[in-house]
């Protein structure tokens, strides 16, 4: 792989990013809001057919940040209904986001045993 | 309408202040009597410290004031988290009658107006107001848990992480008089961002300012300072504003305590401290000696509340918001014993 491709990835992911700051910064949205937001842009731009050829593109850069999650859930909702029909509309979503989750899940509870929370500076 | 400013024949005795890191950092961290490096002041949860914080501050203000815990006849004392936990805990080992405030960001100030005018009517000879707030315990509370890490919008502002305790007193015990209290009345303008609490108060502080000169009759100038608690950058401009729109100017002896506390540029707090700690400790250690020495030898202090919940806010409801203001002035004492 050559050293574009991760100078593009780094770009993608700093404009998805610099958007969330932007509209933190300028509308009256909370985080939580922004983060949700996110997540459902990420599962129309895949549902259109837009976030696929943006992930190939742009690699981590797209399905790092919190719309690559949406893309994710989508994509697994699409494979899910190939495999066994129209309950895969249901199963599809969780089922994609299984590794993420759970990853977060374990990953937070180790690091809560190791380190302890600080006040902010 | 009808002369609501209280008469009060009562004075603050002494005031104690405890802090964290990052207000021991600010333009005025040397005043304080108490800061923690870690801001946990040796306890385990964040809700502990701040009881920790309570507990501190007044057996610093009795230590001050040279009193027991037998000399204090009531507690007036409030916080930011569920039931007022800071305070039922951090002053459970003192056996003094206790009433529980919530006021926001405004109960050190409710306290004191109640203990003052307690003491005046001479139902209680001494009285204590407490109240806390503590970053890390009010981002859980009324936001995420740090842990979460969630990004702070511009108009934010940064809870203080400090306690004040205050001792107060019949009329002779101490040059710090308080003759005079407005209590605030809940104003709701509409303001449904939290993140602006200042936009959301500053309506409430101009209310009471505006009922306490007319109803006085006197003007900004009369005073040789007026501090508001914690309006922060935003809210102080916005009251600036108003005030001038109604005739008041407001641009030479006015600053608020959240501006007073840290540095904007420099610490990063956006828009300047808040929290029931941040004008309690302002009034401790910055203001009340001023009084004292007779550098200023009449103030208004207001104390501001955004009285809004959690569950308000995720109901998209609007923040009322609540000011009480005190006069304090400067008085050579006669027999007291500071």
């Amino acid at each position: 792989m050559e050293i574009s491709k991760y100078i593009l990835s780094f770009l993608a992911g700093g404009v998805l990013c610099l958007v969330a700051q932007i509209l933190i910064d300028k509308t009256k949205l909370t985080p939580a809001r922004i983060l949700v937001s996110y997540v459902v842009a990420g599962v129309i731009l895949s549902a259109i057919g837009f976030y696929e050829p943006f992930v190939e593109f742009v690699g981590a850069g797209a399905s790092t940040p919190l719309t690559g999650f949406g893309h994710n859930i989508a994509k697994g909702v699409r494979e899910a209904i190939d495999d066994s029909g129209i309950t895969g509309i249901l199963t599809g979503g969780l089922k994609a986001a299984a590794g993420g989750t759970t990853a977060a899940l374990c990953f937070g509870y180790v690091a809560a045993l190791f380190a302890k929370g600080k006040g902010k500076k | 309408m009808k002369n609501q400013i209280i008469k009060t024949n009562a004075s603050i005795i002494c005031g104690a202040s405890v802090v964290g890191h990052k207000e021991h950092d600010g333009p005025i961290g040397h005043l304080f009597d108490i800061y923690d490096e870690n801001d946990r002041f040796k306890q385990k949860t964040w809700e502990k410290s701040e009881n920790q914080m309570q507990k501190l501050a007044f057996e610093n203000a009795l230590r001050k004031a040279r009193l027991q815990v037998c000399d204090i006849d009531a507690l007036f004392a409030g916080d930011l988290l569920n039931q007022c936990i800071g305070s039922a805990y951090g002053l459970l080992d003192f056996d003094i009658p206790y009433f529980g405030l919530y006021g926001a960001c405004s109960t050190i100030i409710e306290g004191i107006i109640l203990a003052s005018s307690l003491i005046s009517g001479g139902v209680f000879k001494k009285c204590a107001a407490v109240t806390s707030s503590h970053f890390c315990s009010a981002e859980q509370q009324y936001r995420t848990p740090l842990e979460y890490g969630g990004q702070r919008s511009p108009t934010a502002q940064w809870t203080v992480t400090g306690s004040g305790a205050f001792i107060v007193g019949e009329e002779t015990e101490s040059k710090v008089r308080i003759t005079a209290a407005l209590p605030g009345i809940v104003i709701d303008k509409g303001v449904n961002d939290a993140a602006n609490m200042g936009a959301a108060m500053a309506p409430a502080a101009i209310d009471t300012l505006i009922r306490f000169f007319e109803q006085s009759e006197t003007s900004p100038e009369d005073y040789d300072a007026i501090f508001t608690g914690d309006l922060g950058y935003e809210g102080s401009i916005i009251l600036k504003e108003l005030m001038a729109v109604e005739g008041y100017d407001m641009s030479i002896n006015y600053e608020d305590c959240g501006n007073i506390i840290f540095d904007r540029e420099r610490q990063d707090v956006h828009s300047g401290g808040s929290g029931c700690g941040c004008s309690a400790v302002v009034l401790a250690s910055y203001i009340l000696p001023k009084i004292q020495s007779g550098e200023y030898k009449k103030v208004l202090m207001i104390g501001t509340g955004a009285m809004m919940s959690p569950s308000s806010l995720k109901q998209g409801l609007s923040i009322p918001a609540i000011a009480h203001l005190i006069m304090l002035e400067h008085a050579e004492v006669q027999n007291g014993n500071i």
